[in-house]
C-alpha cells in the first residue's frame, strides 16, 4: 500500500472520527439523526446506482431489499445479539466489534433475496422488470407485516424483553458514514475496474455485449446481488439507528425515492447518487420551517430539476477523480462507447 | 354457492373501478411509452372535485340522479383539465430526454397532487356526500343488487363503451391508434402528435375521476392520499390486461377486482394487497406482455 492511499485512510478515519465526537456537541440530537439518515439514504442510492445506473436495468423494487435487511438485522439483535451482548457485559469495545455482525447478516439475507429475485426476474426487460421489481418489493413487505415474530403491524422495536438492560441502538454517526464510504468504495472498485466495464457494456447495448462475450446474465445477476447486499446493510444501520422499524418506511414510495435520488444523481454517477441522496434527504428538513409547504416545495424542485437537467444533476461525471477507481482510462473507454 | 355469486358481484363492481383507472395508464403507455405515476392521484382529484362540487350545487344535502350525472361531468371536465395540464407542464418539456426522467417528474407531480391535496383539502378523511339513496334493487336467494353496485357498473360499462367508440370510430381515436404504434411515422402522415398525447391525457384522466366519483358512492371514506394503493393496483391491472392494449386494462381490472375480493371473502383480508403483487409477477414471469399484448420482437 502506497504511502498516499495510506494518508488518505487515515484522513478518512480522522474525519469519521471527528464527525463522531464534534458532531453530537456542535449540533442537538435532532440534526444528528437527520445526519445519519443521510449517510443511511446514500448507501441505499449508491447500492441501486449499481443496477440502475452502471448496468442499466431498471429496478423500482429496492426498498423492499432494505426492509430485508433492516428486519433480519433487527430480529438477529434481538433474538440473539442481545443475550450475546449481556454475557459479554456489553461494553464500548464489545459492542463496536458486535454491530457488524447484524450489518452483514441484514446484507446476506437481502443478498439471497436479491438473488432469488434476480434470476427469474432478469429474464425480463425494460419496464417489464421494473414492474416485476416493485411487485417483489411490495410482496417483500407485505409478507413481513405478516410475521408476527418480527411485531407484524405493530411494528418491530430493537428492545428484548429477556434482557430489557441491553442497549441494541447503535447511533454512532461515525458507524453509519463508515458503512457509507465502504460502500461507495466497494462499488467504485467494482464499476471502474477492467472487468466493471461488463456492467457499462450491458447498460449500453445488451446484444451487442453478449456477441462480444460478455456473460450478460450472469453480470445482470452480480450487479443485483451486490446491490441488494449493500441494500440490506442500509436497511440494517436504519433499523439499528432508529430503534423501531414498521413495514410503512419500506413502501413503494421509498422505492421512488431511491430512484429519485439515481436520476435526479445522474445515472451512472456515483458522486450523483451522493450528491442527491444528500440533497433530498436534507431539504425536507431545511424546508421544515415552511410546516405545510415543504413537501410542495420538495416535489416543485424535484420536477423543475428534472426538467432542466434531463440528464440529472451530474449526468455519467463523477465530482471528484475518485481515488480508489484507478481505472480512468476504462473510464473514458466505457463514455466514449456512449 | 350464493355467497359465492355475491363475492363475484362485488369483485366485478370493485374490479370495474379498477379497469377505469387502469384505461388511463395503458393509454398513456401506448402513446408515450411513460408510465404515468401520477395517475392515481387524478383519480383522488376526481373524488375531491366530486365532493367539492356536489357541495357547492346544493346536490349533497338532495340526492338525486341529475345531481350525480352533474358532479360527474364536473368533476370529469376538471380531471380532464389537470390531465392536460399534467401532460403539458411535467412530461412535453422531456419528450426526447429520455424515458426515466418523465418516470422522475410523474413521481414528482404524484407527490405535489398528494401534498397540495392534504394543503388544500385537509389531512383527515371526509365523507363523500350520498349522491344516491341506498337501496336494494333485486334480489336472489342470498345474492343482493343495490341501485349503487348497479350504477357503478353501468356507469363503467357506458363510459368504456365511449372509450371504445372514439378509439375505434372516430379521426382521434385513429390518430391516437397510429401514435401509439410507430410515434414518428404518424408524425410524418401528419398526426399531430403533441395534440393527441394531450388528448389521450385528457381522456385518461376523466376516465380516472368518473372511478373517483364511483368509488365516492360506493365506499365513500376520501381523503388525499386514497391515490397511492388503487393506482398502483390498476397499473398491475393494465400490466396483467397487457399494458398498452384498451381492451386488456378492461379485462384486467375487472379481473384484479374479482380476484382481490375472492382472496378477501375466502382467503384473509391481510393478503389482500399481496395477492395483486403476486399475480403481477407470475403474470411477468409466464406471459410478459400480459393477456392481451401483443409479444414484441428485438431487432439487431
Amino acid at each position: 500500500m502506497s504511502g498516499a492511499s495510506l494518508a488518505r485512510i487515515g484522513a478518512l478515519l480522522l474525519a469519521l472520527a471527528a464527525l463522531q465526537w464534534l458532531a453530537p456537541l456542535a449540533l442537538n440530537p435532532y440534526y444528528v439523526t437527520i445526519l445519519a439518515r443521510i449517510g443511511i439514504a446514500i448507501t441505499a442510492a449508491v447500492s441501486l446506482q449499481l443496477v440502475n445506473g452502471f448496468t442499466g436495468q431498471f429496478s423500482i423494487g429496492h426498498a423492499g431489499f432494505m426492509a430485508l435487511g433492516a428486519y433480519s438485522s433487527a430480529a438477529f439483535s434481538v433474538y440473539l445479539g442481545a443475550a450475546v451482548l449481556d454475557s459479554l457485559g456489553g461494553g464500548g469495545l464489545v459492542r463496536l466489534v458486535y454491530f457488524p455482525f447484524p450489518l452483514i447478516c441484514g446484507g446476506l439475507v437481502a443478498a439471497l433475496a436479491g438473488l432469488v429475485v434476480a434470476v427469474p426476474a432478469l429474464r425480463l426487460r425494460g419496464d417489464y422488470l421494473a414492474i416485476a421489481t416493485l411487485g417483489a418489493g411490495e410482496i417483500i413487505r407485505i409478507a413481513i407485516l405478516n410475521i408476527d415474530a418480527v411485531g407484524g403491524a405493530r411494528g418491530f422495536s430493537l428492545a428484548s424483553s429477556a434482557y430489557p438492560s441491553v442497549d441494541l441502538r447503535f447511533d454512532s454517526l461515525a458507524g453509519v458514514y463508515g458503512v457509507a464510504v465502504l460502500t461507495i468504495a466497494a462499488i467504485a472498485r467494482l464499476v471502474y475496474s477492467g472487468g466493471g466495464l461488463a456492467f457499462r457494456a450491458v447498460r449500453e447495448d445488451e446484444i451487442a455485449a453478449e456477441s462480444l462475450g460478455v456473460p450478460t446474465t450472469r453480470v445482470k445477476v452480480e450487479a443485483f446481488l451486490v446491490s441488494s447486499f449493500f441494500a440490506g446493510v442500509a436497511g440494517a444501520l436504519f433499523a439499528h439507528t432508529e430503534g423501531y422499524i414498521h413495514t410503512n418506511s419500506f413502501s413503494f414510495v421509498r422505492s421512488f425515492e431511491l430512484v429519485a435520488f439515481v436520476v435526479l444523481g445522474g445515472l451512472g454517477s456515483l458522486s450523483g447518487a451522493v450528491l442527491a441522496a444528500t440533497v433530498l434527504t436534507a431539504l425536507p428538513e431545511v424546508l421544515r420551517g415552511l410546516g405545510e409547504w415543504r413537501m410542495i416545495l420538495y416535489s416543485l424542485l424535484l420536477i423543475t430539476t428534472m426538467i432542466v437537467r434531463p440528464q440529472g444533476l451530474l449526468g455519467q461525471r463523477e465530482l471528484l477523480p475518485l481515488p480508489w477507481s484507478a481505472h480512468r482510462g476504462a473510464r473514458r473507454a466505457g463514455r466514449g462507447a456512449a | 354457492m350464493e355467497n359465492l355469486l355475491q363475492q363475484l358481484l362485488n369483485g366485478v363492481t370493485w374490479g370495474s373501478i379498477y379497469a377505469l383507472i387502469a384505461l388511463g395508464y395503458t393509454m398513456v403507455y401506448g402513446v408515450l411509452r411513460l408510465i404515468n405515476f401520477a395517475h392515481g392521484e387524478v383519480y383522488m382529484m376526481g373524488a375531491m372535485s366530486g365532493f367539492y362540487t356536489a357541495h357547492w350545487l346544493g346536490f349533497a344535502r338532495a340526492p338525486s340522479v341529475t345531481g350525480l350525472v352533474v358532479v360527474l361531468v364536473a368533476s370529469m371536465l376538471v380531471c380532464g383539465l389537470l390531465g392536460a395540464a399534467i401532460e403539458r407542464i411535467a412530461y412535453r418539456p422531456l419528450r426526447g430526454a429520455g424515458r426515466l426522467a418523465p418516470l422522475i417528474t410523474a413521481i414528482g407531480v404524484s407527490l405535489l397532487l398528494q401534498n397540495a391535496g392534504q394543503l388544500v383539502f385537509g389531512a383527515d378523511p371526509k365523507f363523500f356526500p350520498p349522491l344516491l339513496q341506498s337501496h336494494e334493487v333485486f334480489r336472489a336467494g342470498e345474492v343482493a343488487v343495490s341501485n349503487i353496485q348497479l350504477t357503478v357498473l353501468v356507469t363503467a360499462l357506458l363510459l368504456m363503451g365511449a372509450l371504445e367508440y372514439i378509439v375505434q370510430r372516430t379521426r382521434f381515436g385513429r390518430a391516437m391508434r397510429a401514435v401509439s404504434y410507430d410515434a414518428p411515422a404518424a408524425a410524418l402522415m401528419g398526426v399531430p402528435v403533441d395534440r393527441v398525447i394531450s388528448g389521450t391525457f385528457v381522456l385518461g384522466s376523466m376516465l380516472a375521476a368518473a372511478a373517483g366519483i364511483l368509488v365516492g358512492l360506493s365506499n365513500p371514506k376520501i381523503d388525499p392520499l386514497m391515490g397511492l394503493m388503487p393506482g398502483l393496483k390498476a397499473f398491475v391491472a393494465a400490466v396483467l390486461g397487457g399494458i398498452g392494449s384498451v381492451p386488456g386494462a378492461m379485462v384486467g381490472g375487472l379481473l384484479l377486482g374479482v380476484i382481490e375480493t375472492l382472496v378477501t371473502g375466502y382467503l384473509s383480508s391481510t393478503y389482500r394487497d399481496a395477492i395483486a403483487f403476486v399475480i403481477l409477477v407470475v403474470i411477468l414471469l409466464f406471459r410478459p406482455t400480459g393477456l392481451f399484448g401483443a409479444p414484441t420482437t428485438e431487432k439487431v
